[in-house]
Parts: C-alpha cells; sequence; structure tokens
C-alpha cells in the first residue's frame, strides 16, 4: 500500500462520498494506492478476508487515469417505508417533486442547520407493490412503500434522512417505523438522468 | 439490536467481526465462554488478557469464546426499552447463554460496570441467587487480587496468569456437563476451589472484631483450602499468544500492536502492585519475540508495535532485539515503541535505535517521586543527576520534549517533596536548552495521585487524603509557573485527588464494601474510570449510607494506617509474597532504605520463587535476529496472497 508523504504518513485510501451511519450500501466506492503492480482478483480476496462479515468487495479493477472523484456525482437509494401506504407515499412524493425548495433542519455537531433538500434531488419513484415479490418483505398484510430516488452528491451533502424529512415537510408523511435506506448505485448522471457506472472506463479499457 | 444502532453514538463499537475475531458453531461447544472488558470498546479492545484468553480458549475444537464490553448508558437506556440483553460482539448472542462469564479487572474502577453487565444480562447480580441457567462469573486481572469487595457478585476470582488457569476451568466445567451437572451449581464450583487456584468467596466466611477490623477469613466447608494460590505461566516462548491480534474497528486508545517481551518486575518499586504480583521476571527469548512481532504484523497490518512489559529496557537482551527489530523494519512504514522505561543513559540509545528513520518527538520517563528523599522511600533508585545526565542526552540527540511521570499523596510525603517536581522539570528545560541549543524544548509533569494497593509493602499506609493531595499540586503549580522563562515550557498534567480516595476504598476494601458498589450502581453511577461519568458525591454519600451502621467509614478504610498483625482481607489469597517481607520492606521505606533487584543482585527474600515454585527466567541467550528479506519495496510484512 502506498503512503502518504510528511511527518506522519498514512496509507493512500480514499473514499468517495461514504455512505451515513445507519443505512445500507451495495455501491460504495474507495480508491487505493500501492506501490507496485498487484493482481486485482488477488488484491479483491486478500480485501474480502480482512473485511467484516457484510461488507463484501465486489470488484476492483486498476485504475486507468483520471479519479474516482470526477466520476461521481449522485446515488441512487432505495427507501423501504414499513407501514406507508404506496400510494400515500407517491402523493407525499409528487408533492415534493412539485415544491421549489423543501428546508429541513439537520442537528450537526454545530448545531441546527437548515438545508434545501430539493435541488439534489434528480428523480424520485414509488415502486409498485407488485415488486415485491420475491423480496423477504413483511407479509403484504402490512403496508410497505418504497422509494427509489437518484440524490446528487452536493454540499451540504443530502442523506436519506433528509429526503424523509422532506416528505415530513411536504406532505407530512410519518412512517410509524423508522425507515430503512440503501444505496444502490452511485456514479455520473448521464444526460437521460441515469447513473453511468465509475468504474466503466477502467473495465473496458 | 440492529434498529438500535442507528441511535447511539459510535455504533461500530458494538457490531464485532473484526480482523481475527472469532465466530464458532454454538452447537459444536461443550463449553462456552463470554469474555467482559468491563470498560468502552474503545478501551477493552486491545486489552492483552483478554485477547490472549480468546484466543487460547478458540483454538481448542469444542470450546467458544465471545466478548462483550460495557456498553455507553446511551445504549443501556435503549436495551432497558426494547428488552435487548447484554450480548457479546462477536456472534450477538445473550451473555446468559454462556457457560462461563470471565472479567477481567484491570482496575477496580470496572466493577459498577460489571453489575451493568450482569443486570443487563438478566443475570442476578449476586452470586448466591443465581441458578443453574446463569453463567459462572469468573473475575481475573489486577484487581482480582484482592476481590473482597466484589465477593457478593462474583462466584470465583483467579489470581495470576490467566493461560493455564482458563483451560484448567473449562476442563472442570465440560467434565461436570458431560457427567450430567450432579451437584448442580455448588459441586462445580467446589470443584474448581479444590484445585486451590479458584477463589469462591461464598466458601469462605468473613468474621470480624467489635472494632470493625477482620478478625479471621476461614473455609465454611470441606473440600475448600485455607489459602488459595496465584498462577504463574512460566515459559512464555510456550505461550506465543496472541498469535493473531484483533484489529479495532472503531478507535481505541492503543492504535498498535503490543507484544510481551517479558513478565513480572523484580525494581520493587514499592507503590506498584504490578510489580509485585506479577514475580518472578520471566523473558521471553529475542527469537520468540522476534517471531511474535512478524507474524503479528502479517495477521493484523498494524503500523505500531510496542515492546509490552513493565520496565522494557531491563530484557537482558533489550539491546539486541531493538537493534535486530530496527534492522528488520528500517525503511518501512513499521514504527516500534518501547513503553514503560527507565531513566538513564542506555534508554536513549534505545529510543535512537527505534526512531532512526522516524520522528523524534518525545520521551517518557517516571521518577514517580519528586525528590531524592521521597524516591528512596519507595524505592524508585534514580539520582536528579541520572535524569539530568539522561535529558540532555536525549535532547542533544535531537529529541524535542520530556515528559515525566509523578505520583502525590505517597506515604510520608510532604509539600516540600512535592515541590521538588518543580524544581526537576526547571533543571530539565535548563538542560535541554543547554544540550539541544535551543530555547523551545518542553517538558510535561504528569501526576497521578497515589493510591496503596494489597500486595504491595504500601498496603498498611495511610492514603492520603484528597485536600491535601489538591492542596500539594496547587502549591506545585504555583512553583511551576513562578519562573515564567521556564514556566512556559513546562506543562502540568494532573487529576484531583478525589477519584483516587474512591479507588482507595475499592482497593483495599473488604467483602462490606460491596454494598456501597451495589448503592452507587443503583444510584446511576457508571463508567467511574472517566471523568464525565465518576460521581465522588455519589460516592462518599453512599459510603456514609452503607458502612455507618456497620461502624466503619471511607476514611476507615482508606486513609487509616494498618498495624502489622491486623488480617488485611486479602491475606489468605497469596500472590506468593511473604507478609513479613512485605512488612520489612514498608518498615524499610520508612527509614528511606532502598532495595535492589534480585534480577542483578542477590534473592532477597521477597517469597514468590520458593512459595510458587517458580524461578526468574532471563536470559541473555546470545543469539540473534536473523534479517528477513525483503520480498516487496517498502514493506517486509506483507501478505502472501499478494505475492506472485
Amino acid at each position: 500500500m502506498a503512503y502518504s508523504q510528511g511527518f506522519s504518513p498514512h496509507p493512500k485510501v480514499s473514499w468517495v462520498g461514504a455512505a451515513p451511519t445507519g443505512v445500507a450500501s451495495e455501491a460504495e466506492y474507495v480508491e487505493v494506492s500501492v506501490v507496485e503492480r498487484v493482481d486485482p482478483e488477488a488484491l479483491k480476496a486478500a480485501l474480502d478476508e480482512a473485511l467484516p462479515p457484510g461488507i463484501d468487495v465486489v470488484d476492483v479493477v486498476q485504475a486507468r487515469g483520471g479519479n474516482l472523484t470526477e466520476r461521481i456525482d449522485a446515488s441512487e437509494w432505495r427507501i423501504e417505508l414499513d407501514g406507508v401506504e404506496p400510494d400515500a407515499l407517491a402523493e407525499a412524493v409528487a408533492a415534493l417533486l412539485a415544491a421549489g425548495e423543501v428546508e429541513v433542519e439537520r442537528l450537526t455537531k454545530d448545531g441546527k442547520k437548515v438545508i434545501d433538500v430539493r435541488p439534489a434531488i434528480v428523480s424520485a419513484l414509488v415502486e409498485p407493490r407488485s415488486s415485491d415479490a420475491g423480496h423477504d418483505e413483511p407479509a403484504l398484510s402490512q403496508p410497505c412503500g418504497i422509494l427509489m430516488t437518484v440524490v446528487r452528491q452536493v454540499t451540504p451533502t443530502v442523506r436519506p434522512d433528509d429526503v424523509l424529512n422532506a416528505l415530513r415537510v411536504v406532505a407530512d408523511l410519518v412512517p410509524p417505523v423508522p425507515a430503512r435506506a440503501t444505496r444502490m448505485a452511485q456514479g455520473r448522471l448521464d444526460d437521460e438522468g441515469r447513473l453511468v457506472d465509475p468504474l466503466q472506463q477502467d473495465k473496458e479499457s | 439490536m440492529e434498529p438500535l444502532l442507528p441511535r447511539i453514538s459510535k455504533p461500530v463499537q458494538y457490531v464485532g467481526g473484526e480482523l481475527n475475531a472469532t465466530v464458532k458453531d454454538w452447537d459444536a461447544a461443550s463449553v462456552r465462554w463470554a469474555l467482559m472488558y468491563p470498560d468502552a470498546y474503545e478501551v477493552g479492545l486491545p486489552n492483552q488478557g483478554v485477547m490472549i484468553l480468546y484466543e487460547i480458549l478458540n483454538e481448542l475444537p469444542d470450546v467458544l469464546a465471545e466478548r462483550t464490553y460495557a456498553v455507553w448508558p446511551d445504549l443501556e437506556k435503549l436495551m432497558r426499552e426494547h428488552e435487548v440483553p447484554q450480548f457479546t460482539v462477536d456472534g450477538h448472542r445473550p451473555v446468559k447463554a454462556f457457560d462461563l462469564m470471565g472479567i477481567s479487572f484491570a482496575t477496580e474502577l470496572g466493577y459498577t460496570n460489571m453489575l451493568t453487565a450482569l443486570d443487563l444480562a438478566g443475570i442476578p447480580l449476586h452470586a448466591a441467587d443465581r441458578t443453574e441457567d446463569d453463567p459462572i462469573v469468573v473475575a481475573g486481572g489486577h484487581a482480582a487480587f484482592n476481590p473482597e469487595p466484589i465477593a457478593d457478585f462474583v462466584d470465583a476470582a483467579v489470581l495470576g496468569d490467566g493461560e493455564e488457569a482458563v483451560l484448567e476451568i473449562t476442563e472442570i466445567v465440560k467434565s461436570w456437563k458431560a457427567e450430567g451437572r450432579p451437584g448442580g451449581r455448588d459441586e462445580v464450583l467446589t470443584r474448581l476451589a479444590e484445585t486451590g487456584g479458584v477463589y469462591v468467596p461464598r466458601f469462605y466466611d468473613v468474621e470480624y472484631l467489635p472494632d470493625g477490623r477482620i478478625q479471621r477469613v476461614v473455609p465454611n466447608r470441606d473440600r475448600v483450602p485455607y489459602r488459595v494460590f496465584k498462577r504463574t505461566t512460566m515459559d512464555l516462548d510456550a505461550w506465543p499468544y496472541p498469535k493473531q491480534p484483533l484489529v479495532p474497528l472503531a478507535e481505541s486508545v492503543h492504535e498498535r500492536m503490543s507484544v510481551e517481551i517479558f513478565r513480572g518486575c523484580t525494581r520493587g518499586c514499592r507503590f506498584c502492585q504490578a510489580g509485585m504480583i506479577t514475580r518472578p521476571v520471566r523473558e521471553r527469548s529475542i527469537e520468540g519475540i522476534g517471531a511474535m512481532v512478524q507474524k503479528g504484523l502479517e495477521a493484523t497490518g498494524f503500523e505500531e508495535v510496542g515492546l509490552l512489559s513493565l520496565s522494557s529496557a531491563d530484557h537482558s537482551e533489550i539491546a539486541e532485539i531493538t537493534k535486530g527489530l530496527a534492522d528488520r523494519y528500517e525503511g518501512t512504514n513499521t514504527g516500534l515503541s518501547l513503553p514503560s522505561t527507565r531513566v538513564d543513559a542506555f534508554n536513549i540509545d534505545l529510543a535512537n535505535e527505534l526512531s532512526r528513520n522516524g520522528r523524534r518527538s518525545g520521551l517518557t520517563f517516571a521518577p514517580e517521586g519528586g525528590s531524592e528523599r521521597m524516591r528512596r522511600v519507595i524505592n524508585k533508585m534514580v539520582s536528579e543527576e541520572d535524569l539530568i545526565r539522561t535529558v540532555s542526552a536525549a535532547f542533544s540527540n535531537g529529541w524535542r520534549q520530556v515528559k515525566l511521570y509523578f505520583m502525590c499523596g505517597l506515604p510520608t510525603e510532604e509539600d516540600e517533596d512535592v515541590l521538588q517536581i518543580a524544581e526537576m522539570a526547571k533543571n530539565v528545560i535548563r538542560a535541554g536548552r543547554q544540550a539541544s541549543g535551543r530555547n523551545d524544548v518542553r517538558c510535561t509533569i504528569s501526576i497521578g495521585g497515589f493510591v496503596p494497593k494489597p500486595h504491595t509493602p504500601f498496603q498498611w499506609a495511610p492514603q492520603c487524603d484528597p485536600e491535601t493531595v489538591d492542596d500539594r499540586l496547587r502549591k506545585l503549580r504555583e512553583a511551576v509557573n513562578s519562573d515564567r522563562s521556564l514556566g512556559r515550557n513546562i506543562g502540568m498534567r494532573y487529576h484531583d485527588g478525589k477519584p483516587s480516595l474512591i479507588e482507595g476504598l475499592l482497593s483495599r476494601g473488604d467483602r462490606r464494601v460491596g454494598k456501597v458498589i451495589e448503592a452507587v450502581w443503583r444510584d446511576g453511577g457508571r463508567f467511574d474510570g472517566w471523568s464525565e461519568h465518576f460521581s465522588y458525591e455519589r460516592w462518599t454519600a453512599k459510603a456514609a449510607e452503607q458502612l455507618e451502621p456497620l461502624g466503619v467509614d471511607l476514611a476507615w478504610f482508606t486513609t487509616r494506617e494498618r498495624e502489622e498483625l491486623e488480617v488485611l482481607p486479602w491475606d489468605h489469597l497469596d500472590s506468593g509474597l511473604d507478609k513479613e517481607w512485605l512488612w520489612a520492606d514498608w518498615q524499610d521505606a520508612l527509614d528511606e532504605r532502598e532495595q535492589d533487584d534480585c534480577r542483578w543482585t542477590p534473592c532477597f527474600d521477597c517469597g514468590v520463587c520458593p512459595a510458587m515454585g517458580t524461578d526468574i527466567e532471563v536470559g541473555p541467550t546470545g543469539r540473534k535476529l536473523l534479517p528477513i528479506t525483503p520480498v516487496g519495496v517498502g514493506s517486509p510484512v506483507k501478505n502472501p496472497a499478494l505475492t506472485p
């Protein structure tokens, strides 16, 4: 592994847009600098061995130039709201998308901060109920609204929590139990608002 | 548990899954241990004792060990609300489901955290109320040399080294279970007690004199020995643990790997319980150390290795070890450190060797006593000349900062002894400026309150009251600041004397103190080792409330001087030290007479070796560490998986 120079050298490892505490993720990206060429598959196996159970290395590619930060500007989130009717969720989402700005409060180390959630939201869709089949969701007798949303990685970061708070602000939607959020993908937005795999160009070359 | 994680601080400390953590098949294990370090994860994870036992137990095919730590009050509250029991971080299993719960007490300030864990686990607080469905609660660690204050809460205590003791306990519990648990809990505890190496408090009755002192402590049943002996692991090379040190997921107090280079210490500092109860000195060989460092680094990827012991520069081959390791890891990102070193020029050579290609920031020394007289009383044989010579050598070798450790409230101490610390610090700055030719050298003095400990020559000493300690520290601060030109380069770190008094109560207390611990805990006392959680007012209030009806009080346990023939609460627990020798050494202390180290001078009959059938085990072996051929650029520590 490569180390930074200076008085107190640190391993050169950088996370791009690391997911906030308390959410799940299927798509985290990290750049690791090494001092010699290593077989990506061997590195993948070695990292998997060292990481806690549940954190799996999906792919390792050798960087062909450019930097990872430039290839990621948005995330796709899946937010599951147990006990919320999909129709009610869809209504709230529509209200959110129709709004020009939606300010929410967030508690930070330096006190309360107000952020506008709306500009960061690229898209937001409520999954139809039928897609539940095959998932280990709670029984269909209990409603579960599932929101798929693409959110721009801006400063300050807009997190799934902020999106949920925005739904509360615009439509008074309050899930009876804490919602579960999973980051499904990260990447650069193409012209159609879809995410481009950040490692695509390294895989191709 | 999972839904609670986003609502608490640092949830990562509760999830487990660290590199080198082990989760074994529950059903395949015949004996299951939950090992607890009764403090937060960040303090508990690096603990060597727990790590060693965890690995030794998990190496057995039909035995399983998992870890549990104290949960912070934010999680405790949620666990109570949601009925989540105390759990292990490895398998996230309830602690109550285990056969044994081993708790390692490095300090007495973890006692209230033990009660939280037992209560959250659903295990009755009092050993007497437990049934066969509850784990056997075993205390270990240095504080277990006087487990009397927690006698009501633990089923058993083990004194001394745990490596072999846990295996024997496991064996006894295994056979008892295999036989269908004959005689129930009492029988398995009796089997443990009759080995002579496991103390079961409730098999002993304590009788008191009318004045509150102990009359005697005697077994109340057959098959139980009058005295319980400490355990000693002799051949350290045969126990190269931890082989696979745990790598914490959250930030911890020691961000490094430790390799224990020897156990025991015969320097004979009279205040030092660790030095007294871990005798004799047993060295790990230079080759054993080299192998542990290399294998440990390969298993973990740590960037710093601490060569651990009570006085690391005293290893008979320390020069060869440091040079050998410095050669091996030169030009890599692996740093070496040597904690607990002594005050002499040799030490600077070692420090220079270890920082060959690194930075030279600060060196730490522990004169412990401010005046020459004080240092004779505590048997810390360092003259101020030695110290000045040593720091001059350090400063002329490019070191810029010196940290000095002292204690306040030592036996026979007067204001002048403490004020001498200021003089010493000023002389260090003068010497440093002269040696380095720079004005910006720094000296930090760090002062802790002295607590008399069981099994030391100071076990009879009156503890200094907090008011006197605080007053001396205030005068010391004034003395340091009296000369601005020197004082501005001197930093001073200290705590007030109040927590030390409570530590004193818990250290030299007897079974009656258990009532105080329980009352404090019931009133909300938690994490007493943390100044932001510790409440002196709560402890003094509960001590008064609980002890007064018994005719004793806080001062009786702490600031009262004991007489030679008083039965001490731990007299039936044998650390090997001869009580008459301890008393003679206490008298020598009062007469300001020093005692040599038996490693370099003849035996002075402390009693340990004949009582325990042990002997000092020291080198030199005359062997050297062979260089390791670097296999890659930048690091000789390389994951074999990545080697083509």
